[in-house]
């Protein structure tokens, strides 16, 4: 990512910036935002473990086990023959409050917290992959714009389509910006009290659902990216053209579109935030979507997982199960660690993110941790399932081509890497 | 009348869950095991829900008896929408030696206390398939009972009840109030929704124990031993029916 987004985190960087001893006990009272311990009745504070849930998480999460079980893996696999989410999916989705899980009750969504959100994307990706990335590109990105900067009219407007039948996509990515997002030559040009919009998008994802589009423009190319500005543009819009999607290897459902705007009229009304801030609430949400594609590796990888230790349980060679030689045991051990990893990296930076406690570094261990992890499991399934992994009349095969865009999109792991080393590098500034 | 409709639920072993004995033959082993609400159960919760949707009834009223855990089984319910729930507090060795007479005295003075319009229960729970506690409840009520019910509708203060039964389909018009017991196709039961999930925090749930309803809960039966069933051994091939039969009458069966 460019050099100035560092200097937006440096002030949140400073309180990590303690050697290790010290850091254990004045972590609580450096942090602005101190932790928020759980004590029992006789004062004892207890730190319960990673994988602790509410009540209402609990019951999310097997709300959303069930329902993916029963609703959507039966077109999965049709899905990705025909590159095409389903309609039925798609309805469903909404029904079930899945697309408006932040979003609060007055404006018909579920009203629950980010951690929810986090659970009930992994519990789809369990099942599909495609469909648990509509669902974050939804929740961690287009409602929480929409949330946080929204004027009331806008959230009047779009929330409670948002949280009901309506699908968002956001668009910052071009055929030659991808990484240097910030060098986007998508153009907004303003007029009394509207905008003229020319530019196009590429690698939009939900593109081909989508009612409204945000659109990461820049009105003033001479300020660089302090020009950049959020704009509302609705699918009817005159001039945005929805391109043929991708023929993509894997996320086959998810559609992925490029975008063309041609003379795109747009009234000023329609700026999200403030002009010449949008690469800020880029970055911003991107950290916390961050999170979201971590879950969505994880899910993914466990999801591949479940599928295949059955079957190593079952098929036996040379008399005994596979599952039982020594080399298959130690593999499998080893993966299961790994995702395990993943999961508390995960889990971790979301609580943080909950807490309102530092995040970003976190988000980008988990987001790179697990794309990794789902690349490792979903390879290594293939193989324990032998010649039945390779075939398409198995579920594993379309887990491992699922998997190759989590090291990609997001922020690849190249960027992840050089934004954790820039906040490695501030801790020891002192 | 009331218009309201009291729903018995049961926590049980998930019925996807391989169940196991344990070592000292006395129960099976549910330490640590996954647990839902009783199939059969949600088909209940899910035709009280239908009614009050449809407006021929005002109220549905969740119970469960059992120990802390019971009340996860009720908020299951009230996020499919029924109304509040009675957690009957049943904890240790009592909840061990709970059975169906006990649970339909319980469900009894509920249905009198709250009073009920319908008792409805699943038909049978997949643990013990006892298929005796809607049928005990009716008796101790002194009402009607709709049992196996494939379908329900009111007609005035009277229902009308499909039963599923052996030979096929039976019709029955009851009386109300009257207590059903449902079976698998009465319906399908809805998810809970998310936003239902987050409502249901907000409904209430209220704690009793037998004692107030002034029942005694001591049972009759003691179970003195759980085994597997046997392990499934390999079939024999034979050449002729007269070799069939001679087997046959070998193994004792004939």
């Amino acid at each position: 990512m460019a050099v100035p987004l560092v200097r937006i985190f440096s002030k949140s960087c400073r309180q990590i910036c303690r050697p290790w001893g010290a850091c254990q006990a004045g972590w609580r009272s450096r942090s602005t935002h101190p932790a928020t311990e759980t004590s029992t009745d006789q004062g004892v504070v207890s730190f319960p473990p990673l994988q602790t849930f509410s009540e209402e998480e609990s019951m999310m999460r097997e709300a959303v086990k069930k329902y993916a079980q029963e609703r959507i893996a039966p077109f999965v696999s049709k899905m990705d023959e025909n590159s095409a989410m389903d309609q039925e999916v798609l309805t469903s989705l909404f029904e079930q409050g899945l697309m408006g899980i932040e979003i609060d009750p007055e404006y018909n969504g579920t009203g629950s917290t980010f951690f929810s959100s986090i659970l009930v994307i992994e519990e789809l990706a369990k099942v599909d992959p495609s469909v648990a990335v509509l669902c974050d590109i939804q929740n961690t990105l287009i409602n929480t714009l929409f949330s946080n900067l929204g004027t009331a009219a806008q959230k009047e407007h779009y929330l409670s389509r948002l949280s009901t039948d309506m699908i968002g996509s956001f668009c910052l990515s071009e055929a030659e910006s991808g990484s240097d997002a910030f060098s986007l030559k998508t153009r907004a040009e303003k007029h009394k009290d509207y905008y003229i919009i020319n530019g196009s998008k590429m690698w939009i994802s939900n593109a081909e659902h989508a009612g409204v589009f945000l659109v990461m423009a820049n009105v003033d190319p001479y300020a660089g990216y302090k020009g950049i500005t959020c704009f509302i543009v609705d699918r009817d819009t005159e001039g945005l053209e929805i391109g043929k999607k991708e023929n993509k290897l894997g996320l086959r459902s998810s559609s992925t579109c490029p975008l063309n705007f041609d003379n795109v009229k747009v009234p000023e009304k329609n700026i999200l935030g403030q002009i010449g801030h949008g690469y800020k609430y880029a970055i911003g949400m991107l950290n916390e979507g961050r999170i979201g594609i971590a879950a969505q590796m994880l899910g993914l990888a466990q999801g591949c997982f479940d599928n295949t230790i059955p079957y190593t349980r079952q098929r036996k060679q040379f008399g005994q199960r596979i599952f039982d030689f020594q080399g298959m045991q130690h593999q499998i051990a080893h993966v299961a660690t790994q995702i395990e990893a993943g999961r508390l990296l995960t889990y971790n930076a979301a609580r943080l993110k909950e807490a309102g406690r530092p995040f970003i570094k976190e988000a980008c261990m988990a987001k790179y941790f697990t794309a990794e992890v789902a690349s490792l499991t979903t390879s290594k399934c293939i193989e324990w399932m032998g010649g039945v992994g390779f075939t398409k009349d198995y579920p594993i095969e379309k887990y491992y081509r699922d998997c190759k865009i989590g090291t990609i999109y997001e922020g690849t792991t190249n960027i992840q890497l050089s934004t954790m080393a820039k906040f490695i590098d501030k801790e020891y500034d002192h | 009348m009331s218009g309201r409709v009291l729903v018995g639920v049961k926590r049980v072993i998930d019925y996807a869950v391989k169940i196991r004995v344990k070592p000292d033959n006395s129960c099976v082993v549910t330490d640590g095991v996954k647990h839902s609400m009783n199939p059969f159960c949600e088909i209940a919760v899910e035709e009280a829900v239908k009614m009050k949707e449809k407006k021929l009834i005002k109220e549905v009223v969740v119970v469960s008896c059992g120990p802390q855990q019971a009340m996860e089984t009720i908020r299951t319910a009230l996020a499919m929408g029924a109304d509040r729930g009675i957690h009957v507090e049943v904890t240790g060795k009592d909840y061990e030696n709970l059975g169906p007479l006990q649970v339909s005295k319980i469900m009894a003075a509920l249905a009198k206390k709250e009073d009920a319009l319908l008792v409805i229960l699943g038909k049978q729970a997949i643990d013990d398939d006892c298929n005796q506690t809607g049928q005990m409840t009716a008796a101790l009520l002194d009402w009607p009972q709709g049992t196996f019910a494939s379908e329900l509708s009111m007609e005035g203060d009277k229902i009308k009840v499909v039963r599923e039964i052996d030979g096929g389909l039976e019709t029955v018009k009851i009386n109300t109030p009257a207590v059903i017991t449902a079976d698998l196709r009465l319906n399908t039961p809805r998810y809970a929704t998310l936003p239902n999930i987050m409502k249901a925090k907000k409904k209430k749930i209220a704690n009793v124990k037998p004692a107030d309803l002034g029942v005694d809960i001591t049972s009759r039966l003691e179970v003195l031993r759980v085994d597997e069933p046997p392990q499934r051994e390999a079939g024999v091939k034979v050449e002729t029916v007269d070799d069939l039969l001679a087997r046959l009458k070998e193994a004792g069966r004939i």
